[in-house]
Order: C-alpha cells, then sequence, then structure tokens
C-alpha cells in the first residue's frame, strides 16, 4: 500500500501530518506546495486529497484515506476541507472509526489561509491541538 | 432480546432453500432476513440505473448535475459486493453496503446515504431476521444519524424530506405498513418542489432553487420503494 511506504518515511518525523480535501486535485496539491513552500522546510507534512481517482472533480475516500495514512507521523493527522461532499465525506470516515490514523481530526478552518497556518505549525512541532488552533485561527485574519 | 426470540432457530437453512412461507406472506412477520436485504440493494441499484438520468437532469437545475451519476456508480459498486459474498445477516448486508457507498460515490450522496445504511445496519446487529418494527428503529437511527451530519431538518429540501416521513409512516404502522412508508416518501420528495433549499450547494441559489424537485429527496423516494417491493417478494428485473 502506498501508505506504508512513505508512512516510514513520515513515522519517523513524529509531526502532525496535514490533509487537504478538495473537489480539485488540482486544488488539493496546489495548495499543498503552497503551504510547503511557506513552511520552509524540504519535507512538510502535508498532502492532498483532491478528486476522484479518475481525476474528475468529486470527494474521494479512499483518496482521503490513503493521503492520511501516507503523511501520518504518528502524532495525529489534522484535515482541512473544501465544502460539501468534502466535509461529508471526513465526517463520515471519522465515524466509523478504523479508517483513518489515530487521532485524526476535522479541522474547522478556510481551506488555503487554514493550510498554511497548519502546516507551518505542524512543520514546527506542534501537537494536534496547536496545529488545529493555529489553522483555526485563519478565520480571524481579516482582509479589510 | 426480543430480536434474538423473534430469530429462532429455524436459520439453519442454506441460502437458496426456502420452506417456509414466501416473501409475500411471510411479509414482515417471522420477521426478514438477509435476502429481503440482499434484494432490496439490488432493486434499488436497478432503480437508480433507470432513474439515473432523471436525477442528473433534477440536479442540473439547482446542483451539480452528478448525482444520477454518483448514485449509480455507488450502487453498481454495492451491486458488485453482495455478488461477491454469500448470504450474509441484514445487519451486515446494510453496513458493508453503506461502506461501499461512502468510498465510491464521489458526492455528499455517498457519505449520507452510507452513513445512512451502516447506521441501520448497525442497529440491527448481527440478528439473521428482524421484525418490522426493528426495521422501523433501525432505519430511524439512520436517519437521525444523516440529519447529523448534514447538519440538515426536514424541511431544508433535502433528502431528509423523503426519509423522514417515511420512517414515520413505517413506525407508525409497527413495522408492517412498507407500502405507506413508499407514498409517503414519494409524497415527500414531490413536496420538495416550493421550498427553498437550505443546503448543499443549492441554498447558493436561495429563491431560485424554489420550483424544482430536490434530487436527493427524489433518489430517497427510489430507495424506499425498492425497499416496499423487497418486503414483498419483488425480484429483480420485474418492472
Amino acid at each position: 500500500m502506498a501508505g506504508s511506504t512513505s508512512g516510514e518515511t513520515a513515522g519517523a518525523s513524529g509531526r502532525v501530518g496535514v490533509v487537504l480535501v478538495s473537489h480539485s486535485a488540482q486544488v488539493a496539491d496546489s495548495v499543498a506546495a503552497l503551504a510547503a513552500a511557506l513552511a520552509g522546510v524540504p519535507d512538510a507534512p502535508v498532502v492532498g486529497a483532491g478528486g476522484l481517482p479518475d481525476g474528475e472533480l468529486g470527494t474521494s475516500a479512499d483518496l482521503i484515506t490513503e493521503a492520511a495514512h501516507r503523511v501520518d507521523g504518528g502524532a495525529g493527522v489534522a484535515l482541512l476541507v473544501d465544502l460539501g461532499s468534502a466535509v461529508l465525506t471526513v465526517k463520515a470516515l471519522l465515524a466509523e472509526g478504523d479508517e483513518l490514523p489515530e487521532p485524526a481530526r476535522l479541522v474547522n478552518a478556510p481551506l488555503v489561509e487554514g493550510a498554511i497556518a497548519a502546516v507551518v505549525a505542524a512543520a514546527g512541532g506542534g501537537d494536534l491541538d496547536a496545529v488545529a488552533a493555529a489553522a483555526e485561527e485563519a478565520y480571524d485574519y481579516r482582509k479589510v | 432480546m426480543v430480536s434474538r426470540e423473534l430469530t429462532g432457530d429455524d436459520g439453519r437453512d442454506g441460502p437458496g432453500a426456502g420452506p417456509g412461507p414466501g416473501p409475500a406472506e411471510s411479509g414482515t412477520e417471522g420477521g426478514l432476513d438477509g435476502e429481503v436485504f440482499v434484494r432490496w440493494l439490488r432493486l434499488a441499484a436497478d432503480e437508480v440505473e433507470r432513474a439515473a438520468d432523471r436525477l442528473t437532469e433534477l440536479d442540473s437545475a439547482i446542483g451539480d448535475a452528478d448525482h444520477g451519476g454518483n448514485m449509480r456508480r455507488g450502487f453498481q459498486a454495492v451491486r458488485e459486493g453482495l455478488a461477491e459474498d454469500g448470504p450474509r445477516s441484514p445487519g451486515a448486508v446494510l453496513t458493508t453496503a453503506g461502506r461501499t457507498l461512502v468510498s465510491t460515490v464521489g458526492g455528499a450522496s455517498g457519505p449520507l446515504y452510507g452513513t445512512l445504511l451502516r447506521r441501520a445496519g448497525k442497529a440491527l446487529g448481527d440478528a439473521e431476521r428482524v421484525p418490522g418494527a426493528e426495521l422501523a428503529r433501525a432505519l430511524r437511527a439512520g436517519v437521525d444519524a444523516v440529519a447529523q451530519l448534514g447538519g440538515a431538518a426536514p424541511g431544508d429540501k433535502t433528502m431528509l424530506d423523503a426519509l423522514v416521513p417515511a420512517v414515520d409512516a413505517l413506525e407508525k404502522s409497527g413495522g408492517t405498513d412498507f407500502g405507506a412508508a413508499r407514498t409517503a416518501a414519494e409524497e415527500g420528495a414531490a413536496a420538495t418542489e416550493p421550498l427553498r433549499a437550505r443546503k448543499g450547494r443549492a441554498s447558493y441559489l436561495g429563491e431560485r432553487s424554489i420550483g424544482h424537485r430536490d434530487p436527493g429527496a427524489t433518489s430517497s423516494a427510489l430507495l424506499i420503494a425498492a425497499l416496499d417491493r423487497a418486503v414483498y417478494g419483488d425480484t429483480e428485473g420485474d418492472d
């Protein structure tokens, strides 16, 4: 499985992993790349889980689960989502209990700003509470 | 306790053996066995297949025009999953199907229908036969979980507008009148037309969501219709 290979690398990190879920693979992967770049470390613990396996727009429980295991470093996984089925799918996976790494948390945050805050916090060694809090604070960044 | 008692000990028959009364007669009296649930989901897959274009058409008016395709993909996967495995308990049939829907649908209906079936399946436990009243209670648990997951209530123009009246009707009859549940679901779905959407993409349309039937309520009514057919002995391919 994809999760086990890179999971080993991440496992040594002991950092919180961040999963970005969007209806679009491009959005998820680009936001992941943006957040990783801003985190300023070469191996920021963030992965995108966007779209469906065939590249169409949508939400894939399988891609999310796989991404979460891939980025899991043993310190928990924070999931940030865009909307609609992305929110519902992650909630359903969490309710299932055995699909996602433990602990996994759906974070109430805007996707782009929240991802940057979460990844910076995670790369800096923050625990799951700290990563979630950083992401949630992004709602308070006033732009005007 | 109740289910155990009614499960009795005559469940030793092989998968194909059916010495008891026909499904139509057994209705809900001796309890519904796993075969009824398998039949339900197969019939639901048929219904979804037949209605896929219509569901997408409804969804293109107020949603993102993928409901038919998503439901078709999900229920095809459910059908394939049922074909692979042997006979199982009602609860196991529903939980497995629910899990399949969560992982294959690709839209909001995946986690929603998946939660409905999984939660109902969990409520049924591992009993080999379930009385209708118990199925009604299990469906109530499933519908409550859907409401919680989506943060929706009846009147929001969602699948709950078909499911809630259906479960109400089934409960009221003590779990015996699946026809009443079907009628209630169909009426509930039709009644979403004048409603203004309060959940999902359709809610962004505000007033403009009025005048269109909700696709999720429509597919929910198909699911309940399939249940009615399954309980009364209808099989796949019948029309």
